[in-house]
């Protein structure tokens, strides 16, 4: 399925209440598609493979809210064992979107050790890993019928759609200073949420 | 060095609420009484790489994490220290386990003696050489003084085995 049309599927559904955490190409297409919210984070410039990591951060910290991150095949690749991380820890509210194009596409698209090795499938990779709510989609047709029963499973959901790369797409620019950047995302996650780290329940 | 009542304590006085951490032999120790402390949640990760940008979603979502590894372990993390720490300028402190510090009985000729003081100098990461059990203080007063300068710091605590 075209990347921008998959990527779309999300913007469309996303709440306001939402955390949206993009990255790599996907980043790049989400901030095409309008002006962002203050709770959206692209993490550009970022460690790559560690968009999850922090949406695993940011879901054990505000368990009230949804995160939502956008990676990339390349990107779990280099940090699969975050996997395990979102397993042991299972947070309910955190949504794992992997858009898997089979290359790394901001570098010129150059392939992927999992694309050479004819393809790693990431859903059985989850599934071994622990986790339950896990949906891989190959049509935008199927995506767009399946993704608000994704959105809506209790978490944590790995969602894998296969993605056409877009090779001459370039990779995607900051939005701006990344410690004024940091600075009012966070503020935009704090209005009451103190409190609820403190009320979080320990060791369940 | 130090049991894990007494760095249970000092945590909860500095209101820390959460340990990221991938443990060695030293820092393992005190995973069971961070466990057993209410109001600091210990979050196991795969590497080290993960452990500082679950602390920046942490960070940016309230909590108070604080990364504890050891010196291997910030070995490993240099991308995603640098992106956390100095990309997005998030004051994240760690407390780092300093391999064969103390002595080399079990890895005589231990590189982490050359290569770990240097690497924090070269993240730029303020850090304090921790020595004996007496200097928990000097924990506690860095740990303040990085929170009240919104930046990043280190306590890195010397070991006596690999």
């Amino acid at each position: 399925m075209p990347l921008t049309e998959a990527v779309a599927v999300v913007h469309q559904l996303r709440r306001d209440d939402d955390v949206v955490i993009s990255s790599m190409g996907n980043a790049r297409e989400w901030m095409a598609m309008g002006p962002l919210h203050p709770r959206d984070f692209v993490f550009v410039p970022s460690a790559m493979g560690h968009a999850t990591c922090v949406g695993l951060g940011l879901a054990l910290a505000q368990p009230s809210r949804r995160i939502i991150v956008l990676s990339g095949d390349g990107s779990l690749l280099m940090n699969l064992g975050t996997l395990v991380t979102v397993a042991a820890y299972s947070p309910p509210n955190l949504v794992v979107i992997v858009f898997d194009n089979g290359v790394y596409e901001v570098t010129g698209a150059q392939p992927t050790p999992g694309a050479i090795a004819l393809g790693v499938e990431f859903t059985t990779i989850a599934k071994g890993c622990g986790l339950s709510s896990i949906h891989r989609w190959s049509t935008l047709d199927d995506w767009r019928r399946g993704a608000e029963n994704a959105f809506a499973a209790r978490g944590p959901t790995l969602v894998v759609l296969d993605v056409a790369p877009k090779p001459d797409a370039g990779g995607p620019r900051s939005p701006g200073p990344t410690a004024e950047r940091a600075k009012r995302f966070r503020e935009a996650l704090l209005d009451s949420s103190i409190r609820r780290i403190r009320d979080y329940p320990i060791g369940d | 060095m130090f049991t894990g009542e007494q760095v249970a304590t000092l945590f909860t006085e500095l209101g820390v609420t959460h340990v990221i951490t991938v443990p060695d032999s030293t820092i393992g120790k005190w995973g069971e009484a961070l466990e057993r402390t209410p109001g600091v949640r210990v979050v196991r990760v795969c590497r080290e790489g993960e452990a500082w940008a679950v602390a920046a979603g942490l960070h940016f979502g309230g909590a108070t994490p604080l990364v504890l590894i050891q010196c291997t372990g910030l070995f490993e993390s240099g991308d995603s220290l640098r992106n956390v720490v100095h990309d997005w300028k998030l004051p994240i402190f760690s407390v780092i386990g300093y391999r064969s510090y103390l002595n080399q009985d079990t890895l005589p000729g231990d590189t982490c003696l050359v290569f770990t003081e240097p690497t924090l100098d070269a993240w730029k990461i303020g850090y304090k050489l921790i020595t004996d059990p007496s200097q928990i203080g000097v924990i506690r007063d860095h740990y303040r003084a990085c929170r009240a300068a919104n930046r990043p710091g280190a306590a890195l605590i010397a070991e006596g085995k690999a």
